[in-house]
């Protein structure tokens, strides 16, 4: 049983950005849950979308406020000037660790079993420095910057999450056979805060090596931690052999603030035909949700929520296209409903 | 490719590097199926030195690096490459330094051998001088370090131009070019930019674009939705493992570096796998080992006699699955316009692999190196 304190059913704010393409399907689609659950909690909802030259100020000013945002994802406009709002975000708020937890859903077959890992993926520095310039023409340059600090406080975070979660294995990821410098500090970090976890195993590989073990072995994974831009395709590779982007949680966190979206490709806004046919997956918003909640402190929320996803999973009865099912946004969210305790 | 001319009395020469860790098990692998399979080609071997040769910055010789410029052709075994610290990578400074601007990946199912991914059948094409891996890197201030990625319009226009002749000349259909336009919009857009105006020259071959995260994900979610991949360097070497990985892993995967006047360096995609590399069985031996020996030296010789002769004098370990650079050296031989060879060869590791009674450990076999070449010899 958890004891709450006096006063911690209070209904908690919480700032809402539905985002582009898909973002406002399924965070309708959790707002729809919440209501149902009588969740604690009320949204502030922002418009904003990816092609604004930024975040408004109003909007970070919410989240610091709440202190705990949920959105859908802001498309990022490829090669064209503007700044990946998402990316922006985290660097304003300072969320530092990006977190992904790939498993498999029973019920849901995919083409290996086993899966539950979690990508630990730093957040600020690494290859989104942002610090890119033309040299001379037909040259460009792009700064990677890894800096002890960031690669610390992500080692640390990675280690602590696994003591707190009852996690064995701790695997750093890495390049630092040719980005001896760079990735070198990295993993220098990574093996100083090891030693502090005598109980926790740590090992190391190289990214190549590593999606090539995903992709054969996942089950030898456990908690992941990267550098930036390693992150993103270790995340991406294993949420596709967990059954896609489409049911992988996640979210960011820093030492204040934390941002709820879907695990990995949060950016990934969908085309437009999935839009038009209002057929995103919900799951992962959803679930990622249920990590809001529990970080919230609404454990017992969490579970209800989490428990009514995956009934709807294992019934298999309403599923959304990338699960190889035909149903809406809304019929799974319907199903969601449904299924609550 | 050029036109080689070979007769009974004038074999190609082409250099190999045997490399380290497992190289030399492999490479052994492939000296015995050409010369069981008559193939005319004379090896010029070239080994890693263990000194820095000042006129390459590595332990790689000048000579070695003149030999492949003469040839024009060559394989190579894997070079490791310590992590973290010491000298430039190996395989570096012969991509650099021979100017080999293409590494191409082809990675398919193999027949008869079943993974979790049937019908794989892509080609990875990967910038292979610059971007991540330049080399560039420095210490700002202490704790702050820099890492420089180099994405210039020359190097992607060619290698761009290398992937759409290569996709027509084998009757591909698709060419995907994978990026991170979207966080690095300056290199990996000028990336873009470059294989868009390529594209722009071959209508007949459709031409994509994707955010190589989205890559990772739909390929391990559908492999047969990509045919040709066109990548800058840290991606494509992420990538390509990732394909090997689909397939059965790093045992099966060649490859071939293409380089400027007409150079070909045809490579195993894997390192050196020093977890199963073969050792001198005298370097497991502890020092106690060795000075009980030493003391009793007459007993333990009448006692274990020729076993212990034959087991000191037994270097390799023996687990390596050598089909990569077998594979490798059949690209090679395609480079060469060998056909028949490629052919015979390519043939018989595939029909060894499928029959399934030699099988390495890597595929769930129990056959060595050695009785798996030997395997292969013998389907010639
Ligand atoms: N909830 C979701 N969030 C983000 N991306 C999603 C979600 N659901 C699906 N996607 C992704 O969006 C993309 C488009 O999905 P979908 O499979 O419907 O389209 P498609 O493959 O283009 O369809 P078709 O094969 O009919 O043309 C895919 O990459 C898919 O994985
Ligand atoms: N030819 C092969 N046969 C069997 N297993 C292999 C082969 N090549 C690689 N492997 C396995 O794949 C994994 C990764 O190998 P790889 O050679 O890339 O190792 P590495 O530590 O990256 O070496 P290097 O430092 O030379 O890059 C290892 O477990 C290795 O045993
Ligand atoms: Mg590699
Ligand atoms: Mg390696």
């Amino acid at each position: 049983t958890y004891m709450p304190r006096p006063g911690d059913g209070a209904p908690r704010p919480v700032t809402l950005i539905p985002g582009d393409g898909i973002g406002p399907l399924v965070t309708n689609a959790v707002e729809q849950v919440m209501e149902a659950m009588h969740a604690p909690l009320y949204f502030e909802r922002y418009e904003i979308h990816g092609d604004m030259k930024r975040v408004p100020e109003e909007v970070l000013e919410s989240i610091r406020k709440n202190k705990v945002c949920l959105k859908g994802g802001l498309k990022t406009p490829v090669g064209g000037g503007v700044n990946s709002l998402n990316v922006q975000l985290r660097k304003e708020l300072d969320l530092y660790a990006s977190l992904v937890n790939c498993f498999n859903l029973p019920g849901l077959p995919t083409r290996h079993e086993n899966v539950d890992i979690v990508v630990i993926r730093e957040n600020t520095e690494g290859e989104y420095s942002g610090l890119e310039h033309e040299v001379v023409p037909g040259v460009v340059e792009s700064l990677k910057v890894i800096t002890k600090f960031c690669s610390e406080r992500i080692a640390k975070y990675a280690f602590e999450y696994a003591y707190l979660n009852n996690r064995k294995k701790v695997t750093a990821v890495h390049k630092a056979n040719i980005m001896k410098l760079a990735d070198g500090l990295f993993l220098e970090s990574c093996r100083e805060v090891a030693t502090k976890y005598p109980s926790i195993k740590y090992n190391e590989i190289i990214v190549d090596n590593c999606c090539m073990q995903l992709v054969s072995k996942p089950e030898q994974f456990d908690v992941m931690v990267t550098p930036n831009l390693y992150g993103n395709l270790v995340a991406n590779t294993a949420a596709g052999i967990a059954g896609g982007t489409g049911v992988m949680p996640g979210g960011n966190v820093g030492a204040d603030h934390a941002v709820f979206e879907q695990g990995a490709s949060a950016g990934n806004v969908g085309n437009e035909k999935l839009m038009e046919q209002k057929k995103a997956n919900p799951v992962a918003l959803l679930l990622s949700s249920a990590m809001m909640l529990r970080h919230l402190q609404f454990p017992s929320f969490a579970d209800r929520l989490e428990t009514a996803v995956k009934r709807v999973i294992l019934e298999g009865k309403y599923r959304t296209k990338d699960l190889g099912g035909t149903s809406s946004t809304q019929e799974v969210t319907d199903a969601v409903i449904a299924n609550l305790d | 490719a050029r036109a080689f001319s070979s007769t009974a009395t004038d074999p190609i020469r082409a250099t190999l590097f045997p490399g380290d860790g497992i190289g030399p098990e492999i490479a052994e692998s492939v000296k015995q199926v050409f010369r069981e399979a008559e193939v005319p080609i004379e090896w010029e071997e070239h080994y890693v030195g263990d000194q820095i040769d000042p006129r390459t910055q590595s332990f790689l010789t000048w000579e070695s690096l003149e030999s492949v410029r003469q040839n024009k052709v060559g394989l190579k075994g894997p070079m490791a490459t310590p992590i973290g610290k010491g000298h430039r990578s190996l395989n570096l400074t012969l991509r650099k330094e021979l100017n080999l601007y293409a590494n191409v990946r082809p990675c398919y199912s193999l027949p008869g051998y079943k993974t979790r991914y049937d019908d794989v059948n892509l080609i990875t094409i990967r910038e292979n001088t610059e971007g991540e891996y330049s080399g560039l890197e420095h210490q700002v201030v202490r704790g702050v370090v820099e890492s420089l990625k180099i994405i210039t319009r020359q190097a992607s226009l060619r290698v761009a131009e290398y992937a759409f002749h290569y996709a027509k000349a084998h009757g591909r259909e698709r060419v995907s070019v994978i990026h991170k336009a979207n966080i690095m919009q300056k290199t990996d857009g000028l990336f873009l930019k470059c294989c868009r105006e390529v594209a722009e020259k071959y209508p007949e071959i459709k031409y994509e674009e994707a955010v190589i995260d989205n890559c990772c994900m739909m390929l391990v979610k559908n492999p047969a939705l990509f045919d040709v991949l066109v990548m800058p360097n840290l991606y494509g070497d992420i990538i390509s493992d990732l394909c090997a990985g689909l397939i059965g892993g790093l045992g099966l995967t060649p490859s071939l570096n293409i380089g400027e006047g007409g150079i070909a360096l045809a490579e195993a995609v894997h390192g050196s796998a020093p977890d199963i590399a073969g050792k001198d069985l005298t370097s497991k031996l502890t020092p106690v080992v060795l000075e009980t020996l030493a003391r009793e030296w007459d007993r333990t010789l009448t006692v274990m006699g020729a076993g212990l002769v034959f087991l000191l004098t037994r270097p390799m370990e023996n687990l390596a699955n050598p089909t990569a650079l077998l594979l490798s050296s059949v690209s090679m031989l395609r480079h060469l316009e060998l056909h028949d060879k490629a052919e015979q060869i390519q043939n018989a590791i595939l029909n060894t692999i499928a029959e399934g009674k030699y099988r390495t450990a890597d595929l769930g076999g129990k056959s060595s190196t050695t009785d798996f070449t030997k395997a292969i010899c013998d389907h010639l």
